[in-house]
């Protein structure tokens, strides 16, 4: 199992690995290398490698992941309120938790394909959301999100004999402090791990199971299977993904909000392994990236900005392009984020990771290359 | 730190990591040198540089997008004031003052503006993006009072002053407090304790009230408050829904109350809940009913003038409480107005005055400082007492960091001369009746902590 079985998932694993460790350099240039952004990159990487084992793999659409990575956020706070500030326990648990929910939610959800499974999905994670915004507020503090005290028993570090003064203690990993790069940092590795997992899945005879369950189900219940099991395991595996995202957030930021378990989250997650390409390895990292980019980076743009962009221009094509400009960025970045969207599913189905197959295939041309070929296949059988 | 995470159990992934952890050490190195490469002293120390940055974290869009303007719109003016632009507004009046109209401490000042969306989550991202990624000093904003709380948590946490815009809570200034925040707007207590008397005078002892809130901090401290005052004055308290935020739709909880006894509505709703939900009350006919000889009537105990606006001719002879409102005579006041209506063309809601008067503390608190350094700023803002900004007398108690000053008491004007004159002020409550121990039980439970200067 712990063998790969080609040269070119090493290339890929290494390359993925020196690509995310070194964003803090190559993002710089376009102002996206600052802690928080990084982490989100990180973090949202690994909600979209998650629900992309499910989605891409099996073809089942959920709509309710948003409620994993709720359910990861509000163990993983409670970890810090309850045991201790050390990050490890918290995202065991987080993972945990989430696992048990997935298996309930998936061990009913499941019992339904296609649409009907969507809508229970969105259904139960809906459910979820009304319940941590409001009838659960003693376990998650309804709208304002569950934060830390400085009143928090913190039983094991208090046990270590860790005195917590006037000021609230900060999320650590053996004294490493969470916040800013180091917490990038974790993120990163976690990611890595992630992503060796999901690779390891994709190429298991287990993730050939799921993609034939993709493919046929009905044939596969013909030659003697039994499928649900497999989906089962898929969304549970999936739903941890999503917890792990979820405790990662509160490392970083040690707070729990319920909108984080909102429909409109659950959808995020989708765009983002459509935008990258579903059922590819890179891909729902690649969309995470580019829909937390635009979220945090567009959004922020105002005309002051958008004038200095364009100052060498004259001055009233420099009015007319800042006008322009600035229907696309600010607040009306999710324009910007649906045009996108829209040509991207019109002209790549498959993806961005389609385009950049595409774009090889060009170069490609001129030499005899089955295996490209037959990836491009395999590719858009997949889309 | 990498080597941390290093899976043991497995040989054959040793290389693969080692040259993560590689690539990891490499990537870093610049950013761990680079990280406090000036002025290690405290966070985002703007050092030589000819500039300062503060952050705007307003709602742009969701149930509070109109009050997130008006503060925007206010924030800019004060910018544009502190770099000695206009005619000044209220730092003419602003005493004692040491701003110079030469920036803060020499430095001129610019902004990065952020969207809130309402939410704490987004909330957060837009404020660590401005203390991460544009070095912002200090972070205002609010409008939404569960959102105030997040962000001052994180400010807290990353070690920048958190100066709150509109928000009316009593947790922010009671168990949610944090040194590094600072509220100048009043609360819900002090909104309850004014409109008690003011509401026995013109209501009587006898009333039944039922209480529509939104599900959230702000809502449960206000329906908490009010609820306290009017049982005060003899009044009883039928029934407490709780209503989402940004709900829309109203009618499924205002039927009830037709039928519940009640003769008192009382709508702990803000922004366009609220002109929803009184809207659709006075649609309902609610205020044309008697109930035991009682006319029915509605309260809204956090009044706003864009919310009167919004709602209409349904806020004739609704009472309420509120900040500020423009039409006070006072010289502060009146200077405010000008200015901000000679840049837009229309007077300023309070939570525009309160976002403007905010911003002028902290400038002034950190020409007082002679430094930017938070824990020194915060210093120089505890105990401080003011006047000329448009509230009287005013004093930022040094144990909660909560702003004193006198309550106004208005009600919807039955003949307005102007879109914008819609409230009249029915009385302006002194400080010394709306003021409480720091260890009122309603604030009890919060630790302000030691101030955080990111170091």
């Amino acid at each position: 199992m712990f063998k790969f079985s080609a040269a070119s998932d090493w290339m890929l694993f290494l390359l993925f690995s020196a690509v995310v460790l070194t964003m803090p350099i190559w993002l710089a240039p376009i102002g996206a290398n600052y802690p928080d952004l990084m982490q989100r990159f990180a973090i949202f990487g690994l909600f979209a490698i998650g629900f992309n084992l499910l989605f891409g793999l099996t073809g089942y659409l959920s709509f309710g992941h948003a409620a994993f990575l709720g359910v990861g956020s509000y163990t993983a706070v409670w970890s810090f309120k309850l045991l201790t500030m050390n990050v490890l326990p918290a995202i065991g648990l987080a993972i945990l938790t989430a696992g048990l929910f997935a298996l309930v939610i998936g061990f009913v959800s499941l019992r339904r394909s296609g649409i009907y499974f969507s809508i229970l999905t969105l259904a139960f994670a809906q459910m979820s959301y009304n319940l941590a915004y409001s009838v659960l507020t003693p376990i998650t503090n309804g709208e304002s999100g569950l934060q830390l005290t400085l009143s928090d028993p913190r039983v094991i570090d208090t046990a270590m004999g860790e005195v917590v003064g006037r000021s609230l203690p900060s999320t650590n990993l053996f004294g490493i402090k969470m916040s800013g790069m180091p917490g990038f940092y974790f993120c990163a590795v976690v990611l890595i791990i992630g992503f060796f997992i999901s690779l390891r899945i994709f190429r298991s005879p287990f993730g050939t199971m799921l993609r034939a369950i993709k493919s046929n189900q009905t044939r596969m219940s013909y030659t003697g299977f039994n499928t649900r099991p497999y989906l089962l395991a898929v969304f549970v595996i999936s739903g941890m993904y999503a917890g792990l995202a979820g405790g990662l957030m509160a490392v970083t930021d040690p707070l729990a909000g319920a909108e984080r378990m909102q429909w409109t989250a659950s959808g995020e997650v989708v765009l983002m392994t459509i935008l990258g390409g579903a059922g590819t390895l890179i891909g729902p990292v690649l969309g995470a990236g580019i829909i937390k980019y635009f979220e945090n980076i567009f959004s922020a743009y105002n005309t002051t900005q958008l004038n200095q962009v364009f100052a060498a221009l004259p001055d009233g094509l420099q009015e007319i392009m800042v006008s322009v400009a600035s229907m696309f960025v600010g607040k009306s970045w999710h324009l910007t984020l649906g045009l996108m969207f829209v040509i991207v599913v019109i002209f790549l189905p498959g993806g961005i990771m389609e385009g950049v197959r595409r774009i090889g295939g060009l170069f490609r041309r001129g030499q005899k290359s089955p295996e490209s070929a037959s990836a491009a296949a395999a590719s858009t059988t997949q889309a | 730190m990498t080597d941390k995470k290093q899976p043991t159990d497995n040989i054959s992934r040793r290389n693969v990591l080692k040259l993560g952890a590689g690539a990891a050490a490499v990537g870093g190195a610049p950013m761990f040198f680079t990280r406090h490469a000036y002025g290690a002293d405290f966070l985002n120390n703007p050092g030589d540089s000819g500039t300062v940055t503060l952050g705007f974290n307003v709602p742009q869009s969701g149930a509070y997008a109109d009050e997130g303007a008006d503060e925007l719109r206010a924030y800019k003016l004060a910018v544009k004031h502190l770099n000695g632009e206009g005619d000044g507004g209220m730092m003419n009046t602003f005493k004692p003052s040491a701003l110079t109209g030469e920036g803060i401490l020499g430095k001129k000042v610019e902004y990065v503006t952020g969207d809130t969306q309402t939410k704490s989550d987004a909330a957060r991202a837009s404020a660590k993006r401005m203390i991460e990624k544009d070095k912002a000093l200090m972070i205002t904003g609010g409008s939404s009072s569960g959102v105030a709380i997040a962000v001052q948590g994180l400010c807290q946490e990353a070690g920048v002053i958190f100066m709150a815009g509109l928000t009316h809570s009593n947790d922010t200034t009671g168990k949610d407090k944090k040194a590094n925040g600072f509220r100048h707007f009043f609360n819900a207590y002090m909104s309850g304790a004014a409109l008690g008397p003011v509401l026995e005078k013109a209501y009587g002892n006898n009333r039944n009230a039922y209480h529509l809130t939104a599900d959230y901090t702000w809502g449960y401290t206000t329906q908490e408050s009010v609820q306290t005052s009017t049982e005060a004055i003899g009044w009883e308290t039928a029934q407490n829904v709780l209503t989402p935020v940004g709900a829309g739709d109203f009618s499924q909880y205002i039927t009830p109350v037709l039928n519940s006894g009640a003769d008192t509505l009382i709508l702990n709703h803000y922004g366009k809940d609220m002109v929803n939900s009184l809207t659709q009350a006075i649609q309902f006919g609610l205020r044309d009913k008697q109930v035991d000889g009682n006319d029915f009537v509605i309260i809204v105990p956090l009044y706003s003038r864009l919310m009167a606006q919004g709602a209409g001719d349904a806020v004739k002879g609704i009472f309420g409480s509120t900040n500020w409102h423009w039409s006070l005579p006072d010289e502060g006041s009146q200077a405010f107005v000008k200015s901000f209506g000679q840049e837009y063309g229309f007077p300023p809601s309070q939570a525009a005055h309160t976002c403007y008067v905010q911003t002028l503390l902290y400038a002034d608190a950190c020409e007082r400082a002679g430094t930017f350094e938070p824990c020194q700023v915060g210093a120089a803002l505890e105990g401080f007492k003011f006047d000329g900004m448009g509230n009287g007398p005013t004093e930022y108690r040094a144990e909660d960091h909560q702003c004193f000053k006198d309550v106004l008491v208005v009600k919807g004007k039955e003949n307005p001369s102007s879109q914008f004159d819609l409230l009249e002020v029915v009385e302006v409550t002194p400080r010394s009746q709306v003021e409480y121990p720091v260890d009122h039980p309603m604030f009890a439970g919060g630790d302000l902590g030691t101030c955080n200067n990111g170091a």
